[in-house]
Parts: C-alpha cells; sequence; structure tokens
C-alpha cells in the first residue's frame, strides 16, 4: 500500500483524517483503501456510520457548507487518500459547472441509500411492533 | 441545455440547426488525452441527456511499446490541480500510470538550492510516462496516461479502430475520414484531436473558412537511467528546476519516473548547442551522482503549441488540445482536459455547427489564450530574474526564508510554485504580485540578500550557502 510512486497521503490505520467538529476546507477521494465513519457523542462509544473505499469522495459538505465536519473519519488499515481544496475546486467549478455534476452524483446516490436505509429500519420496526401485539394477543388469548 | 431544447421542438431560429440526435456518429482522430478526454465526456453527458451517439477513436498506436513508437512525446507532468479535478470527476490515476508522485520542487541557481515543499506535504503532482516508459526501460504490466484514459474512453462505450487518418472528405455534407487503408467512414461530428506532433494535423483540411494552424516551438525531452535507488537518492520526490543565465533557455526541469528522469528543456532557437551547454552547467551536473551527466537513453524534439489556432472548429468538425490551444509551457495535459470537455458540451448541449462552437468552445480556448498572454508577462519577469543575479538573491532568500518558517506565508513560494506546477492561472499569478506585501517583502529580501553575507546559511549547495 505504501506506494512511494502513488498520489495523496497515506493514512496508518486507525489514523484520523478529519474530527468530527474540525472546521474544513477541502474534500478528500479515496485512491486506496477503506476508511469508516463515525458518530461521535460525549461519554459513549462513536457510532460507525458507515464505511467508504476505494473510489469513494467524503467531506464534501465542507465544499459547500461553512458548517463544521459532521462526522469523524479514521482509516480501516492502511488507506491513501487524495486531498481535494476548496478554493481549487470551487473556482474551477465557476468555470465549468459539470465540474460539480459528479460530485451531485453521488451525493444524490448517498441521499437514496439513506433513504432507503431509514424505510428499511422504519419497516424493520413496524415488523416487530406486529410481531410483539402478536404474541401478546396469543398470551392473552382470544 | 436549453437550446437543444429549442432546437428539437423546432422554437429556435428558422435556420436549419446542427444538432447530434439519437444514433449519431462521431469520429475523433488521435486517441491522446484530447482524443479520450472528448470522447469520455461527450458519451457522459450524451447519456446525462438519454442521447445515444457511438464515438470511434481512430488511434493506430496501441501505447504498449517502450520507447519512440508508443510514446506522445511529453514532459509528462499532471498538474496539482488537474490530479484534483481529475478526481472529483471520478478520473483516477492509479499507481501503476503514476511512476512518481511529486511533492516538492527543488530551484537550482548559480546561488545554491532552495526546495519548495507542497502545501500539505501530500503528493498531488504525477510524473507520468505518455507511452510506456524508454526505449531501455523495464517492461510493465500496466501501460502509461495515454493508454489509461484511451482505456476509460473505451470502457464508457467508444471503439478504438487501430487506423491512421490520412485525410478528410466530405459526403452530403457531413466529414468523412479516409484512412490509409482506403477504407473510409462517414461523420456526424469529427473532433481532430492529433496534436501539433502528429503528420494529421498537415494531411487533413482546415475545419472552416478563417482556421489557422497553431504556431509551434521545438523542445527537447530526454531520458536518463539511474535505477529505482539512484532515482530515490538524487532526486526523491521533487522536480527539478532551473533559474540559470544561459542565453536562450526559457525553462528546464528534471522529472522523476521510477528508473528513469526525464529531462525537458524549453527555449528559443533550441538545438544541440543549447542542449550540450545546458548539461555542462555545474549546476546541472551536481544533480547526477559523481556529477556526470549519464549517457541519454532516450531523446526526442517534440513541437509545443506556443499560440493558439485561430477559429479551430467548422460545421461539424472541432479542433482541440493542442491542435487548438494549449497553456504556454505548462500543463498541455490540462490544457486537452479543458478544450475537449468544452467541445463535448457544445456539442451535446448546443450544437455542432460552426456558431455553436464558436458561442460555446471558443471562450475556453479565449480563455487559456488570453492567460498566456499574462504568461508572456510572467516569463518576461522570470527572464530578468534568470539574467540579474541580484534579483536572483532576493528571490531565492525570500523563498528560502518562507520555506524555513512553517505555517507563514508563502508569498514568493506560492508564486513559484504554481509558475513551476501550472496548478493556477498565469492571471492568478500575476494578480497575487501584486499585492502589496509580495513586493514590499522581495523588497526586504532584495536588499537584505545583497547586503555582505546575506546568503549565509540561507541555500544549499551555493557558493554562499
Amino acid at each position: 500500500m505504501a506506494d512511494a510512486k502513488a498520489l495523496g497521503r497515506v493514512y496508518a490505520d486507525g489514523e484520523v483524517v478529519f474530527r468530527q467538529g474540525d472546521t474544513g476546507d477541502c474534500m478528500y477521494t479515496i485512491q486506496d483503501g477503506r476508511l469508516e465513519v463515525l458518530a461521535e457523542r460525549e461519554g459513549r462509544e462513536p457510532v460507525r456510520l458507515a464505511v467508504m473505499e476505494t473510489g469513494d469522495i467524503f467531506g464534501e459538505m465542507a465544499i459547500f457548507e461553512r458548517e463544521v465536519r459532521s462526522a469523524t473519519v479514521r482509516a480501516l488499515g492502511e488507506a491513501r487518500v487524495l486531498t481535494i481544496d476548496k478554493r481549487t475546486f470551487l473556482g474551477r467549478v465557476q468555470e465549468d459547472p459539470s465540474l460539480a455534476f459528479n460530485l451531485v452524483r453521488m451525493m444524490s446516490a448517498r441521499i437514496r441509500a439513506l433513504t432507503d436505509r431509514a424505510g428499511e429500519r422504519r419497516t424493520g420496526g413496524e415488523r416487530r411492533r406486529a410481531e410483539r401485539r402478536g404474541e401478546d394477543r396469543r398470551k392473552t388469548g382470544p | 441545455m436549453a437550446d437543444r431544447g429549442a432546437v428539437r421542438s423546432g422554437a429556435a431560429a428558422a435556420a436549419p440547426a446542427l444538432t447530434l440526435e439519437d444514433g449519431a456518429r462521431v469520429g475523433v482522430v488521435g486517441g491522446g488525452p484530447a482524443g479520450s478526454f472528448f470522447s469520455i465526456f461527450l458519451l457522459r453527458m450524451a447519456e446525462s441527456v438519454g442521447l445515444d451517439l457511438s464515438v470511434d477513436i481512430h488511434e493506430p498506436r496501441f501505447f504498449t511499446h517502450r520507447g519512440p513508437a508508443g510514446c506522445n512525446h511529453c514532459g509528462g507532468i499532471v498538474s496539482e490541480s488537474m490530479v484534483q479535478m481529475l478526481a472529483a470527476e471520478g478520473i483516477d490515476l492509479p499507481p501503476g500510470v503514476v511512476r512518481r508522485g511529486i511533492d516538492a520542487y527543488v530551484l537550482h541557481t548559480d546561488l545554491g538550492n532552495v526546495r519548495i515543499r507542497a502545501p500539505g506535504a501530500e503528493k498531488r503532482i504525477a510524473a507520468v510516462y505518455r507511452g510506456n516508459g524508454p526505449r531501455e526501460s523495464e517492461p510493465v504490466a500496466v501501460a502509461g496516461f495515454d493508454r489509461h484514459l484511451l482505456d476509460l474512453a473505451e470502457q464508457r462505450g467508444a471503439t478504438v479502430v487501430r487506423r491512421l487518418v490520412r485525410d478528410l472528405e466530405w459526403e452530403n455534407g457531413r466529414p468523412r475520414l479516409v484512412g490509409t487503408d482506403g477504407r473510409t467512414t462517414t461523420y456526424d461530428l469529427v473532433a481532430i484531436a492529433a496534436g501539433v506532433n502528429s503528420q494529421a494535423l498537415g494531411l487533413l483540411p482546415p475545419p472552416g473558412p478563417g482556421s489557422v494552424p497553431p504556431r509551434t516551438q521545438k523542445t527537447f525531452i530526454c531520458e536518463f537511467r539511474l535505477g529505482a535507488d539512484g532515482v530515490a537518492e538524487w532526486f526523491g520526490d521533487a522536480m527539478h528546476v532551473f533559474l540559470l543565465d544561459l542565453p536562450r533557455l526559457t525553462f528546464a526541469a528534471l522529472i522523476p519516473k521510477g528508473e528513469f528522469v526525464t529531462c525537458c528543456l524549453l527555449g528559443d532557437d533550441l538545438d544541440d548547442a543549447l542542449v550540450e551547454d545546458f548539461f555542462a552547467l555545474p549546476e546541472v551536473k551536481a544533480c547526477f551522482p559523481g556529477s556526470v551527466v549519464p549517457p541519454l537513453a532516450c531523446h526526442c524534439y517534440p513541437r509545443i503549441n506556443v499560440a493558439a489556432a485561430r477559429r479551430p472548429f467548422g460545421d461539424r468538425v472541432v479542433w482541440i488540445g493542442d491542435s487548438g490551444v494549449a497553456r504556454l509551457y505548462k500543463d498541455g495535459i490540462g490544457s486537452a482536459y479543458r478544450t475537449a470537455k468544452a467541445a463535448a458540451k457544445a456539442a451535446v448541449f448546443h450544437g455542432i455547427a460552426v456558431a455553436d462552437f464558436e458561442r460555446h468552445y471558443w471562450p475556453a480556448c479565449r480563455s487559456l489564450d488570453t492567460d498566456n498572454a499574462i504568461a508572456r508577462v510572467v516569463f518576461g519577469v522570470t527572464h530578468l530574474i534568470q539574467r540579474a543575479r541580484f534579483l536572483r538573491r532576493g528571490v531565492l532568500r525570500m523563498t528560502a526564508h518562507e520555506q524555513a518558517a512553517a505555517g507563514g506565508p508563502r508569498r514568493m513560494s506560492g508564486v513559484l510554485w504554481d509558475v513551476f506546477t501550472g496548478s493556477a492561472s498565469y492571471g492568478d499569478v500575476l494578480r497575487r504580485t501584486l499585492r502589496p506585501a509580495f513586493p514590499l517583502s522581495l523588497a526586504w529580501h532584495l536588499a537584505a540578500g545583497n547586503a555582505p553575507g546575506g546568503m549565509r546559511g540561507v541555500t544549499e549547495g551555493g557558493p554562499d550557502g
């Protein structure tokens, strides 16, 4: 993995790319390896939200918003990551708005995946409630 | 997009519009970066609006041969901004294609050297082979940059036709490409991406009335074999550039790549004598083991575009890449990307008539051309610095002090970095030098650097250093 020729920066296993609450002025693409996205809550263990793989882009919210990073991202094993500067990217988007298209498509796919996951959770919750109601009826009888 | 809808619905002007319709055929002459980028973006944009196109890329080379047969005769640097834009487009450059990631530039002068590190100390400049390496190189599994892009274009749906094009004729108002084997294919649109070093530009007729090919200049490119360890020890991950007072020399760079080092020279009336004079300079010799310049493994005198083509388009035909316009002395691959994408956008969203290219493609070319006018001013100043030793002292001192102070402003370092890497436009570089802090800081370093002992400990390797 630690190829002297390759582009980007190599992150060791567990090394943090950015932390929840950091201010950001760039986004990243994974050139090689895997990274995990963690939601950190005070006094509790971080919750893994997602695992990203080679080719994925992350941290793009910092490009469009002035908000702090919404989650922590750290390497799962050794990973090579390339930084895309906000200033460079937005400068080029002014000249060529279609440059943002790939990003919009990726964000759209991410929203779809979240919607699907939320739908699955709701369906799962309703099924569990229905099962509990069924069990209650069996226990109490007709 | 609006234009396209209007034309299709018949709501546009009465003049017959030329647009790409479902099933249209597009021919691309040349499978270098411009041809591949054009095909990738054309197919990607067409898909986004539900337009079904077929694209043929006419390229006789496989880019798998080592030496000149598979090479596109270029320094092979993908600039920092270009690497980022390609990544944002979803076009990554794998380690097999990148022969060395660059994270620093070493500026060599007769006063010593200074290393300019990349912002963030990250490798974001790619040294690549356009073919599959120099004549004597070891065979590798993955071919060079051009083949990588051509493969991506094929994966997108383009067909690579292994044929050399010798002429462009017209058949019922449509361009027809004639191969050297006599076979002909008629297209709705032809993009000429043959490049200024191809014979095709001389063979093919101009795309329209008033079209004039670009003006070119001869350069020198060669390869030295140092072996992977030698390259790592003597060059590391840094590109080496030279600010030397050698008449006719405009720019010189040594670029580490795998087991080789590529040398690029740009200058006026570049010839063998200038090349010999350059390699005889002690500052150049000192870059190599034992201060001995190794024998050349491979060399060529390719041409580069130094003045944009005029009206590089006509009805159904467009010149892209350095057949049209390129950034002066820098970032040829970036120019290929920008012109190819602009031409693809014009063709898919607006039309393929001369007026469409004039309105939607030419502005991208003009923007590069305007920036090149500023580049001439920037290189004029660089020329002055090359000639005047007292200026070199100030520039070198200011750069070295900025590099030593971590986290401080990178005024001169940033300007030099962007001039060498081609990451920012020349207009942006010039604007930054006009901010008050820049001339003030330079004036201080000019005064301090030219005072007795003012350069002591500032640089490495120089007489005062």
